[in-house]
């Protein structure tokens, strides 16, 4: 019970960390109809930025900061030079032009910081662990994880539904013709949009950098499990995304828990755990395809 | 003589002098990890096998080095290319199991030889071995076999094991359970290159468990390591020397020490060859060498003794100079069984503090004279 408990904690801060790298993603697919591959060195950029800034000062806050500000940018430095002239190509051309912008990424990081992983240490008052209720011990920072995913998905939330940008996202996602007709600055929009969503993939990466480690090509993973999401929760959704980062969250930790647990009930342990880790690592795909049979458009998805 | 027989005569002697200088050479393709989280360990290979070769001042020893990613696909380019293009007579590098499988039988099968500086899979000490394949490193399941003869001593009975799935994985918890003789509170494989360790941890936490042996090289290490000292968890933790290297102690820090592992090296082993290597690589690269360095130190050297003695060209003799292992091993004793893997004694280490520099000592002997399990089923 126990442990069902600690994995549902554990379910839930994958899927918000998730849902930080597939909000942008499904804003940017929603609002501007692009699909943006580099998402995932983006995260990669606020890591880095986090892990730099945390060496040369030893302040965490500062440090992400500096993800916020360095993937902020770095998101609007390529929207304004390279994504902008490829909201006309189809989505052939997006995908080679962002998959290269992966590489430029990722061979410019290692230029700059070398092969050898960082190390992004936790603060001393988040370290260690806490005792929940019932006698859970529970690490403090995964904990905060967990409160300040939820505290920036109400932020987005508050921005997207109560705001007058919000207003003008949900009109672009809506029909972009119109707003752009309507005289609303589009090319503005698209820059502001683009390096919102970048902000969040760099908060995320500077956040999970300091339990796991900051390197080349770290953003990779995490991007094709946010595309998971994003179609789950159908494309350009942002209710969508939240919803389906915390199923994929819960599902991938559940699973790994569950499966090997029911396939040594008539297997031997170490096929068992074999076989149910092996498919547990497949159940967010399979959670995805069963998704798309119900609802092809996804969960929240307006266009099929 | 003409001046133009001249002339073809001279062009005649220069080729034949070039003939001559291009017979001795050896030409070896080195495919290893240099970016991502295992970028430490080919690093280590790397740089203690051109420490070696820097050492011998052998100018017929040429070595050229490509970085594999940790991907079996880039592996087998990369051997492909240095097999066709490069024309090496030599190929070595790879540190993890599951590209040595892509790679190694297509090489020896081509009359390439393969000296592997790390990795051992059980598959390929059996019966797959191969004359061209040598393994200076171990078999993959024996430091793990030493670590599960070391828990019986240290009195666990109740381990959780963990790994990752791949070959080197199951070798390592295969090797563990040989040996240990207590039972098994649970048992995980996790994911290759898998950062995240959080529900790995809530199992260990729930299984009551009296210890945890894990077998996480590289950037998996670090990850786990950091993570199990922050989850409040405080049971003894032993493994391999892999999960506890050079590298992984110098990013975990304080939360390692004292913690028993296995290897068939240290720094402080006491032998002439090992205080030489220990010196030179501190002058040369500035930092301690890990075990990995101490492997690739040992190939060059073993690849060195055979250069030696015969003629890269004549196959058999090679082969035959290789098999002699007739180099000063840093790990001291050394010598091939019939499968090309060695037989050598693998020790106890704990970790400890020497300044502000974490490293570990030798405290005991855990097995002597180990060789592979899988010596018998090799047909050679």
């Amino acid at each position: 019970m126990l442990l069902l408990i600690e994995q549902v904690l554990n379910g839930l801060q994958y899927g918000v960390m998730l849902f930080l790298m597939a909000a942008g993603l499904t804003l940017v697919f929603g609002v501007m109809g692009l699909i943006n591959l580099a998402h995932g060195s983006l995260y990669m950029v606020g890591a880095f930025a986090a892990a730099a800034v945390a060496g040369a000062t030893g302040s965490f806050l500062l440090a992400l900061a500096a993800a916020l500000a360095a993937a902020a940018a770095a998101g609007a430095i390529v929207e304004l030079t390279v994504i902008r002239r490829l909201y006309d190509r189809d989505h052939l051309d997006q995908v080679l032009a962002t998959f290269a912008l992966i590489l430029i990424f990722s061979e410019g990081t290692r230029y700059f910081f070398g092969s050898f992983p960082l190390y992004l240490d936790i603060p001393a008052y988040l370290s260690g662990p806490v005792t929940l209720p019932g006698g859970i011990l529970y690490p403090t920072y995964r904990l905060a994880l967990i409160g300040v995913g939820l505290l920036v998905s109400l932020g987005l939330y508050l921005l997207i539904a109560r705001t007058r940008l919000g207003v003008r996202i949900r009109a672009g996602a809506q029909d972009r013709e119109m707003i752009a007709a309507l005289g609303v600055d589009i090319s503005k929009l698209y820059t502001l949009v683009f390096a919102l969503g970048a902000a969040l993939a760099g908060l995320a990466g500077a956040l999970v950098g300091a339990i796991q480690s900051v390197q080349v090509g770290m953003g990779e993973p995490v991007l094709i499990v946010a595309f998971v999401v994003i179609v789950i929760g159908g494309i350009g959704s942002v209710k969508g995304a939240f919803v389906g980062a915390l199923m994929v969250g819960l599902t991938d930790r559940l699973g790994g828990l569950f499966l090997p647990a029911i396939f040594r009930l008539f297997m031997d342990g170490s096929a068992a755990q074999a076989t149910g880790s092996a498919l547990a690592s497949m159940l967010i795909y399979i959670l995805m395809a069963g998704v798309l049979i119900w609802r092809p458009q996804g969960l929240y998805g307006a266009r099929a | 003589m003409t001046l133009k027989s001249w002339i073809i005569a001279a062009g005649m002697a220069a080729l034949a002098a070039t003939a001559q200088a291009e017979q001795g050479k050896v030409k070896v393709g080195m495919i290893t990890t240099l970016s991502g989280g295992g970028a430490g360990l080919g690093i280590d290979v790397r740089d203690g096998f051109l420490l070696a070769a820097k050492m011998a001042e052998n100018d017929a020893l040429e070595v050229i080095v490509e970085d594999d990613q940790q991907r079996p696909d880039i592996a087998v380019q990369l051997s492909d290319k240095m097999i066709q293009s490069d024309d090496v007579d030599v190929l070595t590098g790879i540190i993890f199991s599951n590209l040595a499988m892509a790679v190694i039988p297509a090489a020896t099968a081509q009359g390439k030889f393969y000296l592997s500086p790390n990795a051992g899979p059980s598959a390929l000490a059996g019966r797959g071995c191969h004359p061209n394949y040598f393994n200076v490193a171990w078999q993959n399941d024996n430091l793990h076999e030493a670590a599960g003869s070391y828990a019986n001593s240290a009195g666990l009975t109740n381990s959780f094991i963990l790994a990752p799935n791949y070959p080197a994985g199951q070798d390592a918890l295969n090797g563990y359970k040989r040996f240990y003789e207590g039972e098994l509170a649970g048992e995980i494989f996790t994911q290759l290159g898998q950062t995240d360790y959080a529900a790995e941890i809530a199992q260990i936490r729930a299984s009551g468990a009296d210890s945890v042996f894990f077998f996480l090289p590289g950037g998996m290490g670090i990850s786990f390591l950091k993570q199990y000292a922050d989850s409040g968890l405080d049971l003894p933790v032993v493994g391999p020397a892999f999960s506890f290297d050079q590298g992984i102690l110098q990013a975990v820090g304080d939360a390692a020490l004292g913690v028993k592992n296995t290897s068939q090296w240290n720094k402080d082993l006491d032998n002439p060859a090992n205080t030489a290597f220990v010196e030179a690589f501190e002058a040369e690269y500035g930092r301690l060498p890990s075990l990995y360095a101490s492997q690739g130190y040992d190939t060059a050297n073993l690849l060195l003794s055979a250069m030696a003695k015969a003629d890269i060209s004549d196959t058999e003799a090679f082969r035959a100079a290789l098999r002699e292992a007739d180099f000063a091993s840093v790990r001291g004793d050394f010598t091939f069984d019939s499968n090309n893997h060695p037989i050598q004694d693998i020790y106890v280490r704990e970790v400890i503090r020497e300044g502000d520099v974490f490293t570990n000592r030798i405290i005991g002997v855990a097995l002597e004279g180990r060789s592979s399990e899988y010596v018998a089923d090799c047909p050679m």
